[in-house]
């Protein structure tokens, strides 16, 4: 019964994803008068190429990690994925352009591995994902501890293109990483798995009742999240030109991945969101970094001013959701 | 017999897992240190457990409610910054800023609270985004470097201990502290309070239909969480001194430690009594290691593995005994097991499908 009259409401006026940009578009509002005010322009081609630049990387991860907080689980062991990619990558290529392909497929093939643990754990061995991935997650992080101390392995000059260069004022790196959103959002549009991912995110027991193998899309959303952690960390390898064990962790990619998402309209607890959303959750995020940075805020402020923003923008956001559940479930019965 | 075989199943079950996970942490490090079992030791064990296991019992009140405190860390640190800087080396301020101390923390609960339940903001981004205004917060203040070093008389608190006590020589406060907290807590959670918060965790709409006052109950549970996280930075600048990153990562093994003891993650399930056995098993671990000679950056690999058994270990196990038995985890001492009555489940389950339309 409420699955049919879903349906036509859900093409309500102002739709999650609408919300987002309309955020999106008040926060560079507000960015270009504040940095106009200093006496610069915001929408000039090196600002509008750093700011894209910094989406990149944060895309990447905040991509994958949409998909594992839409099946209702999290990944908290992205960070310790990223360094671990940038070390392997930097270290099979070691400064040769020959070993490019080796040094990719090498990272990406581990952090599917370590995708494909969290995945089972959290699905055979029915561990809560936020411990699953911790303790994935530490375990990462106590490999690269021991075995690594400082940054290590180098990466050819050909790799650090991918890092350094740009069409325009677009930088190749978000190229990369728009193309992955697209081809997420297709996984998620056309394909069984994709509408799965939302089912087994909506309800557990439901999809399990409506004869879907739940554990499969679980473990795909997984091992796809952990594949694009280990790509943001071959982009930070190129631009740092070497593997670091901390550039992972020193990024807080875990967490603001995750707020990220949920800034995006995706609800934290699966079924519902979208990777569009999630882009431009991270723009937001990328456009008040630009902005804190063109003012010269106080590094420790930024802080401050990103977590007040996340409460506030998430405050406003879940109001409205809320609301339009309410309306839902209300015309057929009650209309209070 | 019967008692003993049913202590048994307990010790085996998910709740009582942590125990004998604990007692087999206790007995290899007392192989391996055989003076660790000495009273003088052990008491040191436990002075260094209590910040960690003060924190456990109020992340338990707000994980067994369905929520999360990641702010934990962050407002520990904000707390020894706070002590450091403001009694600095005056030992007369030290109450005003104790009460300051515990009103700021109150506040931190309250904003964390309303913030998640009026404005139904998930509690992980609420206090995420607290947690980044707190460290942000403090080390825009302090500059990021270590400053101020509070009264002695202030420190005393963490580190001190009525001296000349037969058998165990001395007897650190925060043991006491912990006590005392441990006491109250177990008070709490058999209060209408405590009944409560575990109705809300198991489905807060039903909890709200019994008439329950969710949000009240809720921020009450980040008002503990946030005063358990400030008794703890008052013993951690006794301990460890004052230093922008001494609360870090407490919020994660808070958590660790709380989940270790059983509770479930989502809320509903769960006694702080395990909670607490749940930091002490992790402090007990990370002394093993310690004693075992293995290097300090395998810990967290260690630990990771095991955190992920153990609850693996309940997840499965209490899937297993769950068929055919109702869910209810209280009281304490009262273990379902095989000679419970199959009777109990069958009326709690149809109300639970019938009552949303």
């Amino acid at each position: 019964m409420s699955t049919a009259a879903v349906r036509p409401r859900r093409r309500v006026p102002l739709d999650s994803t609408l919300i987002v940009y309309i955020a999106l578009i008040g926060v560079i509002a507000i960015g270009a008068i504040l940095v106009a005010s200093v006496g610069r322009n915001f929408f000039s081609e090196g600002n509008i190429r750093d700011i894209l630049t910094g989406m990149s990387v944060l895309g990447l991860v905040a991509v994958g990690q949409t998909l594992v907080i839409l099946t209702g689980s999290l990944d908290l062991s992205v960070p310790y994925v990223i360094s671990l990619s940038s070390l392997l990558a930097a270290e099979t290529m070691k400064g040769y352009s020959g070993n490019i392909i080796q040094g990719v497929l090498i990272a990406l093939g581990i952090a599917a591995v370590i995708g494909l643990a969290n995945g089972l754990i959290v699905t055979k061995l029915k561990v809560n994902g936020f411990i699953a991935t911790l303790g994935i997650g530490l375990i990462v992080k106590g490999y690269l501890d021991t075995f690594y101390k400082g940054s290590s392995g180098s990466v050819p000059a050909e790799f650090q293109y991918i890092g350094a260069t740009g069409i325009g004022p677009v930088p190749i790196s978000t190229i990369i990483m728009l193309a992955l959103a697209t081809l997420v959002f297709l996984f998620l549009r056309r394909t069984r798995t994709g509408h799965h991912i939302y089912a087994v995110g909506g309800s557990l027991d439901v999809a399990r009742l409506s004869g879907l193998r739940t554990a499969q899309p679980i473990i795909v959303a997984h091992v796809i999240c952990s594949v694009t952690a280990g790509m943001a960390g071959l982009l930070l390898a190129s631009r740092l030109g070497v593997g670091s064990p901390t550039v992972g962790s020193q990024g807080g990619y875990d967490l603001l991945s995750i707020a990220a998402v949920v800034l995006g309209g995706t609800l934290l607890a699966g079924g519902r969101g979208s990777i569009w959303g999630t882009i431009g959750g991270v723009a937001i995020f990328a456009v008040l970094n630009s902005v804190m940075s063109v003012m010269q805020v106080n590094p420790f402020l930024k802080d401050v001013v990103r977590g007040v923003v996340i409460v506030v923008a998430v405050a406003v956001y879940t109001g409205r959701v809320i609301e339009q559940r309410r309306a839902r479930y209300g015309t057929k019965e009650v209309a209070k | 017999m019967n008692r003993v075989r049913s202590a048994a199943i307990t010790l085996v079950s998910p709740r009582g897992a942590v125990f004998l996970l604990l007692a087999i942490m206790l007995v290899a490090i007392t192989v391996l240190n055989p003076n660790f079992a000495e009273p003088g030791q052990f008491i040191r064990f436990v002075q260094r457990v209590a910040p960690i296991a003060i924190v456990a019992i109020g992340q338990y009140f707000v994980i067994v409610s369905g929520e999360f405190d990641l702010s934990m860390g962050a407002l520990i640190t904000a707390q020894v910054v706070i002590a450091g800087n403001l009694i600095g080396q005056d030992e007369s301020k030290s109450v005003p800023v104790l009460l300051f101390m515990i009103a700021f923390g109150i506040v931190v609960g309250i904003v964390n609270g309303l913030v998640t339940t009026l404005l139904k903001v998930p509690s992980f981004i609420v206090t995420l985004g607290m947690m980044l205004a707190l460290s942000g917060g403090v080390l825009f203040w302090t500059g990021g470097a270590a400053t101020g070093n509070p009264a002695d008389g202030f420190r005393q608190i963490g580190r001190g201990g009525i001296r000349d006590v037969p058998i165990v020589d001395i007897i650190p406060f925060s043991v006491i502290i912990l006590v005392v907290l441990l006491a109250l807590a177990i008070w709490f959670s058999k209060r209408p309070f405590g009944r409560t918060l575990i109705a809300i965790g198991d489905s807060s709409t039903a909890a709200r239909f019994a008439g329950a006052r969710v949000w009240q109950v809720k921020t009450t549970a980040f008002v503990i969480s946030s005063l358990t996280a400030t008794v703890s930075g008052v013993l951690l600048v006794g301990y460890a001194g004052v230093h922008p990153s001494v609360g870090q990562g407490y919020e994660f093994i808070a958590i660790t430690a709380v989940v270790l003891g059983g509770v479930v993650l989502g809320g509903g399930r769960g006694w702080v009594v395990a909670a607490v056995a749940g930091a002490f098993a992790l402090e007990a671990l990370f002394t093993l290691l310690n004693f075992a000679g293995i290097p300090s950056t395998l810990r967290d690999a260690i630990q990771g593995g095991i955190i992920i058994l153990a609850v693996a270990y309940s997840a499965t196990t209490f899937r297993a005994r769950r068929k055919g038995h109702s869910t209810q985890t209280l009281p304490p001492g009262k273990e379902p097991d095989a000679n419970d009555g199959p009777a109990q489940p069958a009326p709690q389950m149809s109300p639970a499908t019938g009552s949303e339309h």
